[in-house]
């Protein structure tokens, strides 16, 4: 960070990533804004250098915003939510079992083999795998992930297709995945229409959002006016000004909304009671390489 | 006392899911209502709730269960939305602006996307003539097919004696100059095709159809001149320097002034004069195919031109500057290659009998005043006087195009 400018951490998990914050930094330097991006391999690298205070905000998965509250709250300070998309509300996972097969409900999986994610996809296997396990069923099945992007936080959507191939081929006994991606792949054709029944699903839970970490001293006054200013023209940011609406669509949101905690509690669970991040934000997955 | 709660608005889906096109039922009903609404969606299939969530939320409405409430993001979408103006010839606009695009005229173009930067002749002025439409119109009902066109057996089956080696020579000579000037008169509208506006369809698809017309021209002329196994005769210097002023010239008014006014409207003579004096049957009907064609290109330049000049009267100087340029231009070079020339006189001889070649030569100097009639009577038309247009003919380059 220097200066008047904000530095902003993402992470390309995709070629559109460059599109999309080359856009929103002239968007915002017509605004008066001197916004600068830093792209990152993964999440655990971007959540680091947060802490470290080599960039200002983190455009956070909702993994990531886990282990960045908890390593700074560790280190005394903590962190804030500043904003999230619209589409960033509410999302749910499922489980997805084939129609006509031997699961017809949940707990017919026991004993079965479910397709997930990769290891550190929270949709498509931390907190389907958590709601499955509240359901009494930890230990009584046998998890198959598909690790595409590990590092990622299951933005690349490869590791939940490949489930659902898997799903469809037989290998496997159910998949997991976000609710949205169900109606992808039907409308893909991997899914034919009456070919799945949805045995489970999570209640809703927050995904995205704009990061930062306070030091133990709280907030610094010069970057909470940058931050302010950055805040207020996310808000602005209107899906019927042309300049921006195409980068609006790339990121898949119709308006940039406050961020909010309540959202969360799944998650944390999930990460608890799978060990992924231990309480004070130190990864403890076992394997987990990003 | 309360009011009876009203209805919700609803959409039956008749057990089609949003993976099978069940979400254009939902849009289509919610066309009919204002952000904030609600809708209530049935009938759908066994993944209705489940697909409602992650569609309603991509696009922007929220929803609970299986009641929609809609958002704004479609109507902000088309906010800044304009009309490009009528889709008939009487909504074309003055100045369609270049965000424009490539959209359809009359069409509702949604703000942003690129700029078509390159359409820079935007004016209706300048590119526009009421008779674009009509002539398009008859250029597409014109096209002919080489193959079938001309009656291709007709020549090759002449003997010797019916035509001589000479006179063919003089033929494939002939043919061998048209083939470089219909090169000229394609590339020189296809140089400009891809900078005007597309607001001005039928202005675009008349030149597409002219470059098309003289691709076929480029062939009949070249297919005419192998009939016989004659080798090509001969490409002259002067000639391909006065066909490249053609190319050079940058302003789209001018090269089609001095193309299709000037150039095309001197080859209506020629190609006239080949239709009548040519010696063998495929010359006549190549010739006349191709006349029938370039009257057409004839008649949009000099349409357009002279509305052009109706509005603008300095653009009879820079006509008038354009032609004395190229005169200039041309001074040093011959002109009309001697071959051509020559060859035109003893192909329309039909024979090297003396009495033959001075009515061939007859013939030739008849069509030079033709010609030059044509072009007299071209730039009266767009407003020269009488003498200003006798001068300004009599510049025109020997080479005819």
């Amino acid at each position: 960070m220097s200066g008047d400018r904000l530095t902003l951490g993402a992470v390309a998990y995709d070629p559109k990533v460059v599109t999309i914050w080359d856009g929103f930094r002239r968007w915002f330097a017509a605004e008066g804004l001197d916004v600068d991006y830093v792209l990152y391999s993964n999440y655990e690298r971007q959540v680091e250098e947060l802490l470290a205070g080599t960039i200002d905000v983190a455009w956070s998965s909702p993994l990531a915003w886990v282990r960045a509250h908890r390593l700074a709250e560790a280190a005394g300070g903590g962190a804030r939510a500043l904003a999230m998309r619209d589409t960033d509300r509410d999302l749910t996972s499922i489980v997805v079992a084939r129609e006509g097969s031997a699961v017809e409900a949940v707990h017919d999986l026991k004993g079965k083999v479910v397709g997930a994610g990769a290891v550190d996809s929270p949709q498509a296997t931390l907190l389907p795998l958590a709601h499955l396990g509240g359901l009494g069923l930890t230990g009584e099945l046998t998890v198959r992930r598909f690790e595409v992007g590990v590092g990622l936080h299951g933005d690349h959507v490869g590791g939940e297709r490949d489930a659902a191939r898997a799903l469809m081929a037989g290998e496997v006994d159910a998949a997991c995945m976000i609710d949205g991606n169900h109606l992808l792949f039907a409308r893909e054709g991997l899914f034919p229409p009456g070919a799945t029944r949805v045995v489970a699903q999570t209640a809703p839970y927050d995904h995205c959002n704009m990061t930062v970490v306070d030091g133990p001293g709280g907030p610094q006054p010069g970057r909470e006016a940058l931050l302010g200013r950055f805040c207020q023209l996310l808000f602005a940011m209107d899906y019927g000004d042309a300049t921006v609406r195409p980068l609006l669509d790339l990121e898949g949101l119709k308006q940039w909304l406050p961020g909010r905690l309540d959202g969360y509690a799944q998650l944390e669970a999930a990460v608890d009671g799978s060990g992924f991040y231990d309480g004070a934000g130190t990864v403890t997955a076992e394997g987990y390489r990003p | 006392m309360s009011a009876l709660a009203e209805p919700l608005p609803q959409v039956a889906l008749g057990g089609i899911g949003l993976d099978r096109g069940g979400h254009l039922l939902i849009d289509q009903a919610l066309r009919r209502l204002r952000p904030g609404d609600a809708l209530l969606v049935t009938e759908g299939d066994a993944h209705l709730e489940l697909h409602l969530r992650a569609w309603a939320r991509s696009r922007g409405h929220a929803v609970d269960g299986c009641v929609l409430r809609k958002g704004n993001a479609a109507d902000r979408r088309m906010a800044g939305a304009v009309r490009a103006g009528g889709t008939g010839p009487g909504g074309i606009v003055d100045r369609p602006p270049s965000s424009w695009g490539l959209a359809a005229r009359g069409s509702l173009v949604e703000a942003g996307g690129p700029d078509l930067a390159s359409a820079d002749l935007a004016s209706r002025p300048q590119v526009w003539s009421d008779v674009a439409p009509k002539l398009y119109a008859q250029a597409a009902a014109s096209q002919w097919d080489p193959t079938t066109a001309v009656d291709w057996s007709a020549t090759a089956s002449l003997t010797a004696e019916e035509l001589p080696d000479e006179i063919e020579s003089a033929v494939v000579q002939v043919m061998t100059y048209l083939v470089e000037n219909e090169q000229a008169a394609l590339m020189v509208p296809a140089r400009f095709l891809g900078r005007i506006h597309p607001h001005f369809r039928e202005v675009v698809q008349l030149l597409a159809v002219q470059v098309a017309d003289e691709a076929r021209h480029v062939e009949v002329f070249t297919r005419r001149a192998q009939l016989r196994g004659f080798p090509l005769g001969v490409s002259g210097a002067g000639g391909r320097a006065s066909l490249q002023t053609l190319l050079d010239e940058p302003d789209w008014s001018l090269a089609s002034f001095l193309l299709s006014v000037l150039g095309e409207g001197t080859f209506l003579s020629l190609l006239s004069f080949l239709e009548r004096c040519a010696p063998d049957p495929v010359t006549r009907q190549v010739a006349r195919l191709a006349l029938q064609d370039e009257a057409r290109h004839v008649a949009f330049g000099l349409a357009h031109l002279t509305e052009e000049v109706a509005g603008d009267r300095a653009l009879r100087d820079r006509l008038r500057a354009a032609i004395e340029r190229r005169h200039d231009a041309l001074a040093s070079t011959s002109g009309l290659a001697p071959d051509v020339h020559d060859a035109m006189v003893v192909l329309a001889a039909g024979s090297w009998a003396p009495t033959a070649i001075a009515a061939g030569w007859a013939k030739v100097q008849a069509l030079q005043a033709d010609m030059d009639d044509g072009r007299r009577h071209r730039l009266v038309r767009l407003g020269f006087t009488g003498r200003e247009a006798a001068e300004l003919s009599a510049l025109h380059t020997k080479n005819f195009m």
